[in-house]
């Protein structure tokens, strides 16, 4: 045990230590945080402030248009479709007198592009006032019509989904949990190449430098390798340490640059947009740690995802430090090797996209269920909360024997694999070296 | 005593008998040459003495007891023939890694490892890089590494390969030393003429098996080809004779092989007839590099893949 914990030890400082490891922990929280302030702020600097003079032949909408602090309307003489720029506005908005057929054409002149949202907001006005005056000309009193208008849906009720299964009821969010359920999936890919990666190279390198007959010569082989899948674990995981600080830290500092008033804005913007734009996600992420964030079942969440980091870690790491052991000094080579253990990782990594959005499709909870795909599969289902319990525990019961399973068969390959040296072996060889005994 | 002994090892690969069926003992403190051709299996035979491999059959035995590699590893200081350090990590701190792998504590291993680099001068490496040295300079790292724990048994794969005389020499001193001080060498190599100065007792594998084994002494005598050379002070006309051939003339030489139940005294007889004028006479022993020549040619020298 004495000489294991040496070994991490080595393996943990050495990668701690290294440049780019500092570098990369601290720029990727940064980049990330980075972008998203970024894209709040291009976004809020980019809504043009338009003054759209507007000519109103009826009178009806001079009472109802309202400025915003966007788009002001003004309904000044003298100003038509040729001179509305010399006096000063963006836009020229031409109302008929009667809005009896299709052919009383509104139209709005401008001499370069309002822009979607815009455009949608002074329809949205026009269709007020037109339907403001129906109500108005069917004997609707104009002060039971404000108070109409003035209903903040908000205030009336709240909408919840509540997630039944026997006595137990939960809160529901499915867009939220589908999202942080994609995050941990994406999270847990990304480590796995990461870090399995890292395995594979530092046993290469052992190899390749020759070195590992000498501590070979001191150390178990399978402590050799023990160690070194724990010490690299142990960097992965003080790098997501650090990463959760920083993001944490740094957002709070982020989001009080940008004033409530700004996210209100770039949240106002973002539906008429039609899509999931850069500011919508940096104006959701702000408010994501005030509102929904809170009914996520975090307390599950948090000590799932360590679970399945590490479980996940553990089960193709080994495979990983079983593919260096084999390599010679052709790269080539360990590219080939590897496909049999990229392979399944990207297939978890595309039925978790499935999970994600349905966590209780047959396919992501088989895909739950199994070692090889259940460590990214299953964090894409938990944040739903609708997962049982049962399932919990068979999934991660699994991916324990799982990754004891390939240990143990790795440590196999790896004691033969590490001293033998010019010979490409196949996978015929690995497999007789698993059934041989020692 | 018998700092090791082994017995019967075997050690079969897929495609060939590496160590087919070997014996031998070494001497508490003595040099042992292991020597063997290219693939003889040398270095499966020194990877199971240092535990990394476990033999098919047959038993070793360290000072007298079963080998338990767990247990008496730290005795034993090993150096491959390939040799290997993080490239990476800097010098001082491997050293003590090492160290500390083989079970010596913190602190007497800081102090070993001081001690060598004074003698060694290599005080200014500590932080440097083993991709800054040069290989003679990583050669002689190697070689620190292997004996910092002061092992009973050190085996040495090659020592001197990719070493200058002045550094050969260096560390040809401190083997001396170490041996003085007790430890028992295993020296694995094809350079003979480093065999015959260094080593006591050798033996010679090919092909898996054990050709000879014995004091180096001891094998030169048993190898002779009863061939003597003779100096005169002017070379005697040839004569014919059945007592001895002339195998090479040179200058006021002959070198000449006594045939079959003749000896030494039957040549001098035969030139003393001639009144040839005798001035030296002496015995050649064959160079350890012919006998290993001779030995090795007998068998087939390249192994062959074979079914086992």
């Amino acid at each position: 045990m004495h000489k294991i914990w040496l070994v991490i030890k080595r393996e943990y400082f050495t990668r701690v230590r290294n440049k780019t490891f500092i570098l990369s922990t601290i720029l990727l929280p940064l980049f990330f945080i980075g972008f998203i302030v970024a894209s709040a702020y291009f976004s809020i600097k980019s809504i043009d402030k338009q003054k759209i003079a507007v000519e109103d032949n009826n009178g009806i909408f001079k009472t109802s248009f309202q400025s915003d602090k966007v788009i002001t309307y003004e309904f000044p003489a003298n100003v038509n479709a040729d001179n509305f720029k010399e006096r000063g506005y963006s836009a020229f908005l031409y109302i008929p007198e009667h809005f009896n057929s299709p052919n009383d054409s509104v139209s709005l002149i401008a001499n370069k592009q309002l822009g979607v949202d815009a455009e949608q907001k002074v329809k949205d006005q026009i269709n007020t006032a037109i339907r403001n005056k129906a109500f108005l000309e069917n004997n609707i009193n104009k002060k039971v019509l404000d108070s109409i208008n003035n209903i903040d849906e908000d205030e009336l009720y709240k909408f919840s989904t509540v997630i039944k299964q026997g006595d137990k009821t939960q809160q529901s969010n499915s867009g939220l949990s589908s999202a942080i359920g994609f995050g941990s999936g994406i999270l847990i890919y990304m480590t796995l190449f990461i870090y399995g990666a890292a395995v594979m190279r530092g046993v290469m390198e052992e190899k390749m430098n020759r070195i590992a007959e000498v501590i070979i010569s001191s150390v178990k082989p399978f402590q050799l390798m023990a160690g070194k899948i724990i010490g690299i674990a142990a960097v992965g995981l003080t790098q997501l340490l650090i990463w959760m600080i920083l993001i944490v830290g740094l957002s709070s500092v982020a989001s009080s640059f940008i004033s409530h008033d700004m996210l209100q804005h770039a949240q106002n913007m973002s539906p008429a947009m039609g899509q999931a734009g850069a500011n919508s996600a940096a104006a959701n992420f702000m408010n994501a740690k005030n509102t929904f964030l809170e009914a996520a079942p975090w307390s599950l969440i948090i000590p799932c995802f360590l679970f399945y980091f590490i479980g996940g870690y553990l089960f193709y790491a080994a495979l990983f430090a079983a593919v260096g052991s084999v390599v010679n000094e052709d790269p080539q080579e360990a590219q080939s090797l590897m496909l049999p253990i990229t392979m399944p990782i990207i297939l978890s990594f595309v039925i978790m996209t499935t999970a994600a959005g349905k966590p209780d499709a047959p396919i992501s909870v088989w895909g739950s269920m199994i070692p090889l795909s259940s460590p990214i599969v299953m964090m894409a289902r938990i944040p739903s909360g609708s997962v049982p319990a049962w399932q919990i525990a068979v999934s991660m019961i699994s991916l324990v024997a799982g990754f004891i399973l390939t240990t143990m068969l790795a440590a196999k390959i790896y004691r033969t694999g590490i001293l033998l040296y010019g010979k490409k072996v196949t996978f015929k060889e690995m497999g007789k070296w698993l059934f041989r005994k020692s | 005593m018998n700092i090791l002994e082994l017995r019967n090892i075997k050690k079969y690969y897929a495609t060939q008998k590496a160590v087919d069926d070997i014996s031998f003992a070494i001497p508490q403190g003595s040099i042992f040459g292991l020597l063997g051709p290219n693939g003889a299996g040398k270095t499966t035979l020194l990877r199971m003495i240092t535990g990394i491999f476990y033999p098919d059959s047959g038993n070793i035995f360290f000072e007298g007891k079963k080998f338990e590699p767990v247990k008496d590893i730290p005795f034993i200081g090993y150096m491959p023939e390939e040799r290997g350090l993080y490239k990476k990590m800097k010098i001082g701190e491997q050293a003590l890694y090492l160290a500390m792998l083989k079970g010596m504590d913190r602190h007497e291993a800081m102090k070993k490892i001081k001690d060598w680099f004074v003698k060694f001068e290599m005080q200014s490496w500590w932080n440097k890089k083993v991709d800054d040295l040069s290989k003679g300079m990583s050669q002689k790292l190697q070689f620190v590494i292997t004996v910092l724990h002061e092992p009973k048994l050190l085996i040495l794969d090659e020592p001197f390969s990719g070493l200058d005389p002045v550094n050969s020499n260096l560390i040809k001193d401190e083997i001396y030393k170490l041996s003085q001080k007790g430890a028992t060498i295993i020296f694995s190599t094809h350079r003979m003429e480093q065999v015959e100065e260094i080593c006591d007792r050798i033996v010679l594998v090919n092909k898996g098996k054990k050709i000879l084994d014995g004091s180096v002494k001891q094998i030169k005598f048993d190898c002779k080809e009863n061939i003597f050379k003779v100096g005169f002070n002017e070379l005697p006309k040839p004569f014919e004779n059945n007592v001895f051939e002339i195998v090479n003339s040179k200058d006021t030489f002959l070198t000449v092989k006594i045939n079959e139940r003749y000896t030494p005294a039957d040549v001098l007889e035969q030139f003393l007839i001639n009144k040839s004028s005798i001035i030296s006479f002496n015995e050649i022993l064959p160079s350890l590099n012919d006998i290993f020549i001779k030995k090795v040619e007998d068998t087939k020298l390249a192994r062959q893949f074979e079914e086992v």
